[in-house]
């Protein structure tokens, strides 16, 4: 067994490397360049056959991945945050292409004001593109999802591209340890691609993802795109299961911990779940019956399976690392919607925390778990909270007194 | 679990340190989290790694506001109030600290009920090309203190992690790594796993709802000009760059207009003159210098000669 110590960066690398991927369109920003600086010297070096050219910006990075999609080629690009924002377009754009490939992002919150460290808003801001979208809590899921994508976007009842989501920092450049799979164990699970009829050559040229001016044809290729990612979701358990055969992990559309007997279940996506799973374990030590219940794809959403996982509990905590300004958490939003009129619904509650990298220590996580179970035992549901700390409050103070005597200074009304 | 953060500046091997940590914890069967955590900053910045390795997987994540251990690279940090680095230290901390003082004088210093114990600096650096090895230091004594990790493994951590130097640079790495390793035999196994923190009895979390407040006050600005000057940037200095006036040749486009920082001004008599409150000591200039009349100088000599100057 080859078990080494990577960062989340080096395994998404490490996934590429596998998958024996032919292109890779590129274009560095923190903190995923890592990822495109390991790529390149292998490229260097001979470890791997195929190209990596820098590209002038995301937008033509993201249109260069797609265009060799198109050809048939396997393909792998990498962005983060600003980044993917800059390429908007052509997220939204090539899904309807229909050829597969994978992106990995990784996550950094977002401008403004500017920052480096993680939350999910930039990712979630791609839910609705037609990408498929995985979310991962460890280096050793990322190196696998990178091949899970691959079999997924590959597949002829698929056919689309597929964001795998690492957090930055909290991830990417943590080390862990991470079983590096047998190139024939992976050669077994994610055979050559067979593009079937993505074949696009200078000398045959198709002419594709036409233009239509009517509702009608629009409306059909829409919601065949949809459909398509409806398809995912039903291969996902059947994948997952020739994954485990192959490699001897578990992995599917929810990682659930603890959950089964829980009165109370944090949900979460990404790095940040673990830490729930520790204070599971603790609050289970101090007699509170709690568990983490953690959605790995968004896109297909795995309503059925959440349903199914949060059917009965006392309450359940919604946990976002995202915003969505005038609406509150995007997580709890897609929660609600999943149990809306389940007749065992629980009591679910909405958290704002970790955004920026903002830390949520274990503590939080104890009064979270107690204070829902209080609000479920009265039948109430408590307002979104944001976890923010009187301390912190008067971090902020600070500087906005040093504002105060700025502008007093310039000669404005502080 | 042993909770182990590293305090450094960019540039002092920090980040290998941790590496070399995590690695050799690995040898020994550990599992293992390490990272590094640092801004947009450059060489001089303060920066530190984390260290987490326990018998069992790892699921705490993010910084080590617990620790078992702090490892201070770089004693200027100690009044950096952005190096942090008393966090969370405790009776129950050891803190190692890289020092040419006394391990009494930092206990009065810092007034804290925590194990200090000092890591002797070595010989001064005479190869001006030459950087000392103090992250490679600092992990060898770390594993030491832990007294889990065996001089075997430590070796072997430090090849999987330094191979790329080349084999001279391993030599003089496993040297310096092994003399601290050796200078910290008395405190064998002086750092004890600490605990998770109970859901039990805990400090709860003193929450605040954030009040809306007008975008006037609310938007992330700032309107006085140029405020980064008050950024005191030198402090960050390992390394000062002092001009020979004897031997400079007024060639002032050159070091003026290479040093990333625009730190170094030309005077009315057309000298140039290095600005050290913002110098951070890239040496840049010492390293573009036509008639090499830039010398780097050790910070803490420099400051010694000034304050002699001065007195």
């Amino acid at each position: 067994m080859n078990r080494q110590l990577l960062t989340g960066n080096a395994a998404a690398a490490w996934g590429a490397r596998l998958a024996q991927v032919d292109y890779v369109p590129a274009f560095p920003i923190t903190p995923q360049t890592e990822i495109i600086e390991t790529l390149a010297r292998w490229f260097e070096h001979g470890e791997m056959t195929g190209r990596l050219t820098m590209l002038e910006s995301e937008h033509s990075m993201v249109t260069a991945a797609a265009a060799a999609a198109a050809t048939g080629v396997r393909v792998f690009t990498a962005t983060s945050s600003q980044g993917l924002l800059y390429a908007m377009e052509m997220i939204f754009t090539v899904p309807g292409w229909r050829a597969p490939f994978v992106l990995v992002n990784v996550s950094r919150g977002l401008a403004s004001p500017i920052t480096l460290e993680s939350d999910h808003n930039d990712v979630l801001a791609t839910r609705d593109s037609g990408f498929l979208q995985v979310h991962c809590a460890t280096c050793q899921e990322v190196l696998d999802h990178v091949l899970l994508a691959y079999r997924i976007a590959e597949d002829s009842r698929v056919r689309l591209p597929v964001i795998v989501n690492l957090d930055g920092f909290t991830l990417s450049f943590t080390r862990e340890p991470v079983e590096l799979p047998a190139t024939e164990a992976v050669q077994r699970f994610l055979p050559p691609f067979d593009p079937q009829n993505v074949r696009f050559r200078a000398s045959k040229p198709v002419s594709q993802a036409v233009a239509v001016l009517a509702g009608s044809p629009y409306s059909y290729f829409r919601y065949e795109t949809h459909l398509a990612a409806q398809q995912a979701l039903a291969m996902l358990d059947e994948i997952a299961e020739q994954f485990f055969q192959t490699f001897g992990r578990r992995t599917g559309p929810l990682a659930t911990y603890r959950s089964e007997d829980a009165d109370m279940v944090f949900v979460m996506i990404g790095a940040g779940a673990t830490k729930a799973c520790e204070a599971a374990d603790r609050l289970r030590e101090a007699g509170v019956a709690a568990g983490v219940v953690r959605p790995r794809w968004l896109r297909p959403y795995p309503a059925a399976a959440l349903r199914a996982a949060l059917a009965g509990k006392k309450a359940v905590a919604v946990i976002d690392q995202d915003l969505s300004m005038g609406q509150g958490g995007v997580l709890h939003a897609e929660l609600a919607a999943a149990l809306y009129g389940m007749p065992n619904a629980p009591m679910l509650a909405s958290i704002i925390g970790g955004l920026g990298g903002r830390n949520i220590p274990p503590e939080e996580f104890y009064d979270i778990a107690k204070r829902m179970l209080g609000f479920a035992a009265r039948g109430e549901t408590p307002p979104p909270q944001l976890l923010f700390t009187e301390r912190e409050l008067r971090q902020v103070r600070k500087l906005q007194a040093i504002a105060v005597v700025e502008r007093k200074e310039l000669g404005e009304k502080p | 679990m042993y909770r182990i953060r590293f305090h450094g500046r960019g540039g002092q091997g920090i980040k290998t340190a941790g590496r070399i940590l995590g690695t050799a914890f690995f040898e020994e069967g550990f599992e293992v989290q390490d990272a590094p955590i640092y801004g947009a900053e450059r060489r001089g910045a303060p920066m530190f790694a984390y260290v987490r390795a326990a018998r069992a997987p790892i699921q705490e994540r993010g910084v080590i506001t617990h620790p078992d251990l702090v490892v201070v690279a770089d004693e200027t940090l100690v009044p950096v109030p952005a190096a942090n680095l008393m966090l969370g230290v405790t009776a129950d901390t050891v803190l190692l600290l890289n020092s040419r003082e006394r391990p009494d004088t930092w206990r009065q210093r810092l007034n804290s009920g925590a194990t200090v114990i000092a890591l002797p600096v070595t010989g001064e650096i005479t190869d001006r090309a030459a950087l000392p090895h103090i992250g490679t230091r600092c992990a060898g004594a770390a594993a030491r203190l832990l007294g889990v990790i065996s001089r075997a493994a430590l070796e072997r951590a430090l090849r999987t992690e330094l191979r790329a130097l080349g084999e001279a640079a391993l030599t003089a790495n496993l040297d310096e790594a092994f003399s601290a390793f050796d200078a910290m035999a008395a405190h064998e196994g002086v750092v004890h796993e600490g605990a998770a923190i109970s859901a039990r009895a805990y400090e709860a979390p003193d929450w605040t709802e954030l009040p809306f407040e007008p975008a006037r006050v609310a938007a992330p600005d700032i309107f006085a000009p140029a405020t980064s000057v008050q950024v005191r940037t030198g402090l960050w200095r390992t390394m000062r760059p002092v001009i020979d006036y004897a031997h400079c040749h007024r060639c002032v486009w050159v070091c003026s207009t290479l040093c990333p920082d625009s730190a170094i001004h030309v005077r009315a008599d057309g000298a140039p003159e290095i600005d050290y409150d913002h110098c951070k000591g890239c040496l840049v200039c010492a390293a573009v210098c036509p008639p090499h009349a830039i010398q780097a100088v050790p910070e803490h000599e420099a400051a010694k000669i000034e304050a002699g100057g001065a007195g």
